[in-house]
């Protein structure tokens, strides 16, 4: 499988974008689910966020694209507040990948990767085909490009996911667990690619359970609890010398 | 007495028959054709109009939809017709005559799309958040989001129902004879029963009867075709225009 760092042609390449959270508060009713989250990414960065259940990191990058309105904070994109722009362009600039892959299962695999480059990037068919092909190579699926999402293993179907974000040229990635939902023996493929890209340059929040995976790809580990980040830094130092009570005793749970 | 003589007297009488069948396949068949495949077209774009309206986020879509639902669904259907065909015709006569087609179109169609609305909302319904959810994080506007992504799979897991509704409409097509029909504009029913009436015998609302199940029973089939690819996992995408569409770009 080629990786992402060692095939570079021009449109493989994409310019990633630093990412600055701060003051993010968000609530759902009168359940405050984010008290004020700070996360700076600079721009090729990876950072991964971990925390319990319910500590509200999948609320946390729903609110980066604003798929989810921040209610006070700001988001910067860039260096660009982004908050008062189209949120409709601006999730055009930052992918997405969801625990369940969420693929499109009435389109072929090819489909669901070239429908929103001709519908939202205005390509050709042509244009699209070939932009998507580029994809489905990197993530070693060209072969399955006329099969259906359900006909595909969840590793299969996570790449082309990816594929898919990836495709639109965003400045960033965001990752939902996206491996949780995966059997064990396929998780590793996964990772691996988001890997790749993570060393190809690409700026990333990885919202994670693998740990192995923060120790190793993440150049900063945010430790969430309760709606804000209690703690983060370097993974090694966060892993090996935790200064929280709360993380100390999340990481004794989970090591 | 002999009961089969009598039955057969009745129900297989080839002689009625015969003489009716050449009006029912020029007439009766045409103008129900006509009835039931113009219900059907205007009753699902109605129907989907209804069901979008009903998802909508905005409260003063949704009411109108729920009580337009509420009223069509309850209530008899020949009662509606009457209503329409009769109570709107005055004013329509100026436009096309006595014809009551028109408004016995538009009276079934209300009809139906009380129901296909039903129909299509909860299909739409079933489909995952996550699917609408992965469109927007793409940059889908939530409009095109549910055009593109979410009403397409909506209609899918329904059309088995919603075929199901067309052959009611082929039935109650019937109705429209309470409107009161000119010999051109009789339909399967009037025919049968006309021809009934003259012959003293049952034997040509049997025919008429052969001919519904000629136009519904492959509808049946249909159904169970659509039932059978949704268990099956396989979605039945061939159909959508815009594959096709794409297709022809490959
Ligand atoms: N759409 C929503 N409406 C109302 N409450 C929500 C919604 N989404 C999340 N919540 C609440 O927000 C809180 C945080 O949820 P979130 O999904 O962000 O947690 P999480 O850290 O991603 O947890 P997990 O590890 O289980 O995925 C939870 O209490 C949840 O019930
Ligand atoms: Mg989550």
């Amino acid at each position: 499988m080629p990786t992402i760092a060692d095939t570079a042609p021009a449109d493989t390449t994409f310019r990633a974008a630093s990412l600055e959270l701060s003051g993010i508060e968000l609530a759902f009713g009168t359940n405050k689910v984010l008290r004020g989250v700070d996360l700076v990414v600079p721009a090729g960065r990876t950072a991964c966020v971990i925390g319990p259940s319910g500590s509200g990191k999948s609320t946390l990058l729903r609110a980066t694209n604003r798929l989810l309105e921040p209610d006070a904070g700001d988001i910067r994109l860039g260096g660009e507040s982004v908050l008062r722009s189209n949120p409709d362009e601006l999730r055009r600039r930052i992918g997405m990948v969801f625990q369940h892959f969420n693929l499109f299962p009435h389109k072929t695999v090819l489909e669901n990767i070239t429908l929103p480059l001709r519908k939202i990037k205005k390509l050709t068919p042509e244009g699209a085909v070939a932009a998507a092909r580029i994809q489905l190579e990197l993530v070693g699926l060209r072969e399955k490009e006329s099969a259906r999402p359900g006909n595909l293993s969840g590793g299969q179907q996570q790449r082309v996911a990816i594929a898919r974000a990836l495709a639109m040229k965003p400045e960033v990635m965001l990752f939902d667990e996206a491996t949780s939902a995966l059997d064990p023996e396929l998780v590793k493929g996964v990772l691996s690619l988001m890997a790749d890209l993570a060393s190809a340059g690409m700026t990333m929040i990885v919202v994670t359970h693998e740990m192995g995976f923060a120790r190793q790809v993440a150049d900063q580990v945010a430790f969430m609890d309760r709606g804000v980040v209690v703690e983060a830094g370097a993974p090694d130092k966060l892993f090996t010398a935790a200064e929280s009570p709360r993380l100390q005793q999340f990481l004794s749970q989970v090591l | 007495m002999d009961i089969w003589s009598t039955l057969s007297d009745t129900f297989l009488d080839w002689e009625s028959m015969k003489a009716v069948l050449p009006e029912m396949l020029k007439v009766g068949l045409v103008n129900t054709l006509i009835l039931a495949a113009a219900s059907v077209v205007l009753g699902t774009v109605l129907g989907m109009v209804v069901a979008v309206m009903g998802l909508s986020r905005r409260r003063w879509l949704r009411w109108p939809a729920k009580i337009y639902t509420d009223i069509f669904r309850g209530l008899p259907a020949i009662l509606t017709i009457l209503l329409i065909g009769q109570g709107l015709s005055p004013i329509t006569r100026h436009w096309w005559g006595p014809n009551p087609y028109p408004l016995g179109i538009l009276a079934l169609s209300l009809i139906a799309a009380a129901y296909i609305g039903e129909i299509f909302r909860s299909g739409i319904q079933s489909v995952e958040k996550g699917q609408l959810e992965a469109a927007r994080a793409l940059g889908f506007t939530y409009t095109s989001g549910m055009w593109l992504i979410v009403i397409p799979q909506g209609v899918r897991r329904v059309l088995p129902a919603l075929v199901n509704q067309f052959i009611a409409l082929v039935k109650e097509s019937s109705l429209v004879y309470f409107l009161g029909l000119l010999a051109s504009q009789r339909e399967l029913f009037r025919i049968g029963q006309d021809a009934a009436a003259t012959n003293g015998n049952l034997s040509p609302l049997l025919l008429a009867g052969i001919f519904y199940l000629i136009i519904t029973v492959p509808l049946t089939h249909l159904v169970n075709y659509f039932d059978k690819r949704l268990r099956e996992g396989r979605p039945t995408a061939e159909l959508e225009v815009e594959e096709l569409v794409h297709a022809d770009h490959r």
